[in-house]
């Protein structure tokens, strides 16, 4: 139970095309993220998938069966959202039992569910308060739990931790990650952080205007990023791009090398270069070099190092974790 | 230790100027309820005064409660008020809602026509309304009035509710609709409860003006059985002989309903504003 089947998705505002022909297979008990910069339609095919947004064309399946005339209520799914979107007015108990209730199942049963759900999460004292008293971290937690309650084919979140600060986001995030192993559900996660896409994913899928750039697991896209757009968009920091021309490479047209495959050196190496700022991080150093052959470059060293600005120095990058990109931006392989 | 505090002298121009405003504002009003409890001399020869032993008199509220059937009046004008703003806050709320939550051609055409006659008086169809109530056989019942009003009310309501309406989280209303809420029960149990506030200032501002007509009652139903208070004191107003008394008594009670309305809805209005700021 939950698998998602997406056949050539499009979805147009007026004349603006949003997706422009998605297909994607998630398998049952996958946790699969959407990710990408913002407005490049991740939301909107979430949206699509949950029933809340009408796609122009294409089809939806979950389980095999068609949904694209089905209401988000019967399609078997639930949804957390940004910004939590709890019922005002109601109790955590209520909030979190009402989907149950809206499909009539006897109270009993819904007692029993949000009894489990609040146990996961660690909810039970604050059962009987509304959401208005809850800190911001405790109501993801009961949206979170109101979707659990309805025990559906299909998570599905929108951003969730995006309003949390960054400690409880990391928390959060932990427990979405006991959740998904203790559900054995399969979830769909929108998020525009890839740390999130990095540590949550079993395959990220990189949307880039309305279409699919890569689909693969977290590994594989750091690994063997398939253009230009994933290998920017995952890792961070982000990838040094150099014109493959200055590297006396005619075949490719960029050349692209991770700050962390780059090793320094105070005598020797490759590309001689002038430090113009560092970042110390404590566990990473981070250095930006102006080069006489690459430009701009950043360097990623682990643990702390002594360098300053305008101290000279030699990089040399790992050849063997060099990617080399085509005019058309696609991996050269 | 200095203390950050507003000089007295400042904060005693702006009591002044407060209390100026309520002593302008009051004044027409405390002066008719006033003149309301003085014998017809009185009132004239010395207005501003406050009645005395002497020139105490409750003339004008017997008058008032021997002629006519002024608790007949009261009724039909509380009738009148609060099922025209009932129904000005239902259609008004639901218009609202499509206008602001679905996404369908000629929406904003259709808000724009929805809220002309905010600029537009209704008075100015007086006489195509007065055709209308004729052909159907409404005039002099309440019903007409009360469609009339709701009418009235609608165009204000319609604009301000839908603007309150939009910032109303699309995320909550999408939540409801996973969860399996019909598209009425998330209008009754999601929105409009968010939009209290907004709905009583609506109430406000439609309540005065039908609870003060005076044309509608007038032309639409100005028999014995339907006649509002407004309506109903102008008996005591002759071309050549107005008896005083009983129009001040009459304008004093006139007052009262329409003030505990008042309150009722701007203290939903407050209780609206402070739920929301401490959220």
């Amino acid at each position: 139970m939950g698998s998602l089947n997406l056949k050539s998705i499009r979805k147009a505002f007026g004349n603006h095309e949003v997706l422009k022909g998605i297909d994607l297979e998630v398998k049952d008990g996958e946790f699969v993220i959407f990710v990408g910069p913002s407005g490049c339609g991740k939301s909107t095919l979430l949206r699509v998938i949950a029933g809340l947004e009408d796609a122009s064309s294409g089809s939806v399946q979950i389980d095999g069966q068609e949904v694209i005339n089905t209401p988000p209520a019967k399609r078997g799914i639930a949804m957390v959202f940004q910004s939590y979107a709890l019922y005002p007015h109601l109790t955590v108990k209520d909030n979190m039992g009402l989907g149950l209730k809206q499909m009539g199942a006897p109270k009993a049963e819904v007692d029993a569910k949000v009894a489990k759900a609040s146990g996961m999460l660690s909810l039970e004292p604050y059962l009987a308060r509304r959401p208005a008293e809850l800190s911001g971290g405790q109501r993801q937690r009961v949206a979170i739990g109101r979707a659990i309650v309805r025990e559906p084919k299909l998570f599905l979140f929108d951003e969730p931790l995006s309003n949390l600060d960054a400690a409880l986001r990391v928390n959060t995030r932990l427990e979405i990650a006991r959740l998904h192993r203790s559900l054995k559900a399969t979830m769909i996660y929108v998020t525009h952080d890839q740390v999130e896409a990095m540590t949550l994913a079993d395959k990220i899928v990189v949307l880039n205007a309305g279409q699919i750039e890569q689909v693969g697991s977290p590994m594989e896209l750091y690994n063997k990023p398939a253009n230009t757009f994933v290998a920017g968009f995952i890792g961070s920091p982000q990838m040094n791009f150099i014109e493959a021309g200055k590297l006396g490479d005619s075949k490719a047209k960029t050349v692209g090398i991770r700050p962390e495959h780059i090793t320094l050196s105070r005598e020797s190496g490759d590309w001689k270069g002038k430090v113009i700022h560092v970042e110390h991080l404590g566990a990473d150093t981070i250095l930006y070099l102006e080069t006489e052959v690459t430009g701009l470059l950043t360097v990623r060293l682990f643990g702390e190092h002594r360098y300053a600005v305008d101290d000279v120095v030699y990089s040399t990058p790992d050849r063997a974790s060099m990617h080399r990109f085509g005019a058309d931006d696609r991996v050269i392989v | 230790m200095s203390k950050a505090r507003i000089s007295p002298l400042r904060s005693g121009f702006v009591h002044l100027a407060l209390a100026g405003y309520t002593v302008v504002a009051l004044f027409p009003v405390v002066l008719t309820i006033f003149n309301s409890f003085k014998d017809k001399n009185a009132i004239f020869r010395t207005p501003l005064a406050l009645p005395t032993a002497e020139t105490f008199s409750l003339i004008g509220y017997t008058t008032v409660l021997k002629q006519g059937d002024f608790i007949g009046y009261f009724q039909n004008s509380l009738i009148v008020t609060v099922v025209s703003i009932f129904f000005a806050l239902l259609f008004g709320a639901m218009a609202a809602f499509a206008l602001s939550e679905y996404r369908f051609r000629g929406n904003t055409l259709m808000g724009l026509y929805l809220a002309i006659g905010i600029m537009i008086p209704i008075r100015l169809g007086t006489v195509a309304i007065l055709q209308g109530m004729v052909a159907a056989g409404l005039v002099n019942t309440l019903t007409a009035l009360i469609l009339v009003y709701t009418a009235q009310g609608l165009p204000l309501a319609i604009f301000i509710l839908s603007e309150f309406m939009r910032t109303v989280s699309d995320d909550l209303k999408n939540a409801g609709r996973i969860d399996g809420l019909s598209e009425y029960a998330i209008f009754f149990r999601l929105v409009l409860p968010l939009v209290r506030p907004a709905m009583a200032t609506v109430a406000v501002f439609t309540m005065i003006p039908i609870w003060n007509d005076l044309w509608f009652p007038l032309i639409l139903a100005p028999g014995e059985a339907t006649k509002t208070v407004t309506l109903g004191s102008q008996v005591f107003i002759g071309q050549f002989v107005t008896n005083w008394n009983a129009v001040l008594a009459a304008l004093s009670l006139a007052i009262f309903p329409v003030l505990i309305l008042y309150v009722i809805f701007s203290r939903q209005l407050i209780r609206g504003i402070t739920a929301g700021a401490v959220k």
